[in-house]
């Protein structure tokens, strides 16, 4: 990495985050929460649903301003979009008209590069992502996992040095998943940006980060930071069968089930009541 | 949520189910056209028959038979103000000009109001009260106003057609995923590109379903524009029928202008076909009435 190991890639400190309700209340997402992302770490964040794990990335993206607190990338605090950080949707997110090349050529273009020099990128990074021969396509023409890949081509093509991803395989089967995960984890290597991947599999979040961070049920805090140190280069499919990962797992899983606990019954006292 | 394709289904099944199920949809275009075709036979037969069994009284409803003589008359001699073709060809210029300037107008300015604020909040009451008097009626001062040629024809058509491609294109960029949005800021898209490559794009699905309906409405100013004062087109040639009290040559005018609307039509879902290869077929079939 060309920034010194000192400062962080993501750091934010005191950040809470405050939505106006459509029924006039106001909903806290985010409670004084901090959280720092080193250069190149892969960083994951598990809680319940609706703990503000999106909203975390909204945040870093500038998609959304924070209402208290800082939100810094690369040392810099975030004021609006910022180039160098590339973000993954939860739904699909690439141009329903646009083929897929000219999908993953999007960024390039946008930021000023010339057609021929934009679509020899974009044909790279489709070939590395497997999708070569597709680039005709439409992306209603492909599976859901292509367009995720589509969509992990038009991040990275921009060389981001952040890479923000919410919940991006979870309308996936589950071996397309685990699958995705691997390819995920191979195109990370190549660049090594620093990802926060927003999940609610706990075992994805292992077998994929460094860290694991679970928060509380919202408002969002952090009630726990895990290191993950079993070995890298990884295979998500078999790793998750080592009994380093199963003991991770069973402390991990401690942590977070309270939270999904009350965040559950919540939920359901809201039905009820 | 997986949208699969007629081109995967056919890789699938076998050979002679799709080959039947094809044959089915052929078999049952034929049915309709047929049918189509009855039905069109059976409303002018029974208007004919009713006129000769002195039913219906040609002098105020006129007779398919009187139609297509004056049809053919109109053809082989022209009509009294110059050959049918020309007063088709005048009609048919003011119409798309008018079409284009509305067009033009409706999706620009829906765009830039569905897009901004204040701009939207500002106009909106204007708009609103624009939308709901009688505009028809302007073009009685616009005959007056641009006279009795091209502009005023042309004019009339514009006010006609650009609320209804407004109020979609508006709409239409007010429902763009907002996901979209992110993403297209996120690769690092500025204000116009976003509009240009995302909004536009996202936002035509609704403009063209306007389309269909904006033609006819150019059509119309046009036609009741040469009603109001005029030196040639088909709306002169209908009112020089109607002021010989002449029934068959005033519906012989709506059915030549039936048929152009029938043209453009198929132009327009032509172009509509075209513009939006991008969506699955389902979603871009045939879209109804």
């Amino acid at each position: 990495m060309s920034s010194s190991p000192s400062i962080n890639a993501i750091e934010l400190r005191g950040v809470t985050k405050r939505f106006a309700t459509p029924s006039g209340g106001i909903h806290t997402a985010l409670r004084d929460l901090d959280m720092e992302v080193a250069p190149g770490e892969f960083c994951a964040v598990v809680g319940p649903t609706g703990c503000g794990k999106s909203t975390t990335l909204t945040l870093v993206s500038g998609l959304e301003k924070a209402s208290r607190g800082t939100v810094k990338v690369d040392g810099r605090p975030v004021t609006g979009v910022t180039p160098g950080v590339g973000f993954m949707f939860q739904t699909d997110a690439v141009f329903p008209w646009k083929s897929v090349l000219d999908n993953v050529a999007a960024g390039p273009r946008f930021r000023g590069a010339g057609r021929r020099k934009a679509n020899d990128a974009a044909r790279d990074w489709l070939r590395r992502v497997g999708l070569a021969g597709f680039e005709d396509r439409y992306p209603h023409q492909l599976s859901g996992g292509m367009r995720k890949r589509v969509a992990l081509a038009q991040s990275l093509i921009n060389e981001p040095r952040v890479l923000l991803m919410d919940e991006p395989f979870a309308a996936l089967d589950v071996q397309t998943r685990s699958i995705m995960s691997d390819e995920l984890l191979g195109l990370w290597e190549q660049t090594r940006p620093a990802v926060i991947f927003v999940t609610h599999d706990l075992e994805e979040a292992i077998a994929l980060a460094d860290k694991v961070i679970v928060l509380t049920a919202g408002p969002g805090r952090i009630k726990a930071t895990f290191r993950i140190d079993l070995p890298r280069p990884r295979k998500a499919q078999e790793i998750r069968f080592t009994d380093a990962f199963v003991s991770l797992y069973s402390e991990i899983w401690e942590a977070l089930r309270s939270e999904v606990e009350t965040a559950y019954a919540r939920s359901t006292a809201e039905v009820t009541t | 949520m997986a949208v699969h394709q007629p081109a995967v289904v056919a890789v699938d099944a076998d050979e002679g189910s799709v080959r039947s199920r094809i044959s089915g949809r052929v078999r049952r275009r034929i049915l309709i056209n047929v049918c189509r075709v009855a039905l069109l036979g059976g409303a002018l037969g029974g208007w004919e028959l009713g006129v000769n069994t002195n039913h219906i009284d040609p002098f105020f409803w006129g007779q398919p038979s009187g139609i297509y003589k004056q049809l053919k008359t109109w053809i082989t001699d022209g009509t009294p103000q110059g050959s049918l073709a020309d007063q088709i060809l005048v009609t048919l210029q003011e119409a798309v000009y008018g079409f284009l300037i509305g067009v033009s107008l409706g999706v620009v300015l829906g765009i830039a109001l569905g897009r901004n604020r204040f701009l939207a909040d500002l106009f909106s009451p204007f708009i609103k009260v624009a939308n709901s008097i009688p505009r028809i009626v302007l073009g009685a001062l616009f005959t007056v106003a641009f006279g009795f040629g091209l502009t005023s024809k042309v004019i009339l058509a514009v006010v006609l057609v650009f609320f209804g491609v407004f109020f979609n294109a508006f709409q239409g960029t007010r429902e763009v995923d907002r996901n979209l949005l992110s993403n297209a800021r996120i690769l690092g898209a500025s204000r116009w590109q976003t509009t240009r490559q995302v909004v536009l794009p996202s936002a035509f699905t609704w403009i063209l379903a306007s389309l269909h309906i904006s033609f006819g409405f150019a059509l119309i100013g046009a036609v009741v524009g040469e009603l109001l004062g005029a030196d040639k087109g088909m709306g002169l040639l209908i009112r020089s029928a109607q002021n010989n009290f002449n029934a068959n040559g005033v519906l012989a005018g709506m059915a030549v202008i039936g048929v152009i609307a029938l043209v453009a039509e198929a132009l327009i879902t032509a172009l509509e076909n075209r513009l939006l290869r991008w969506r699955p077929p389902q979603m871009a079939g045939d879209a109804g009435v």
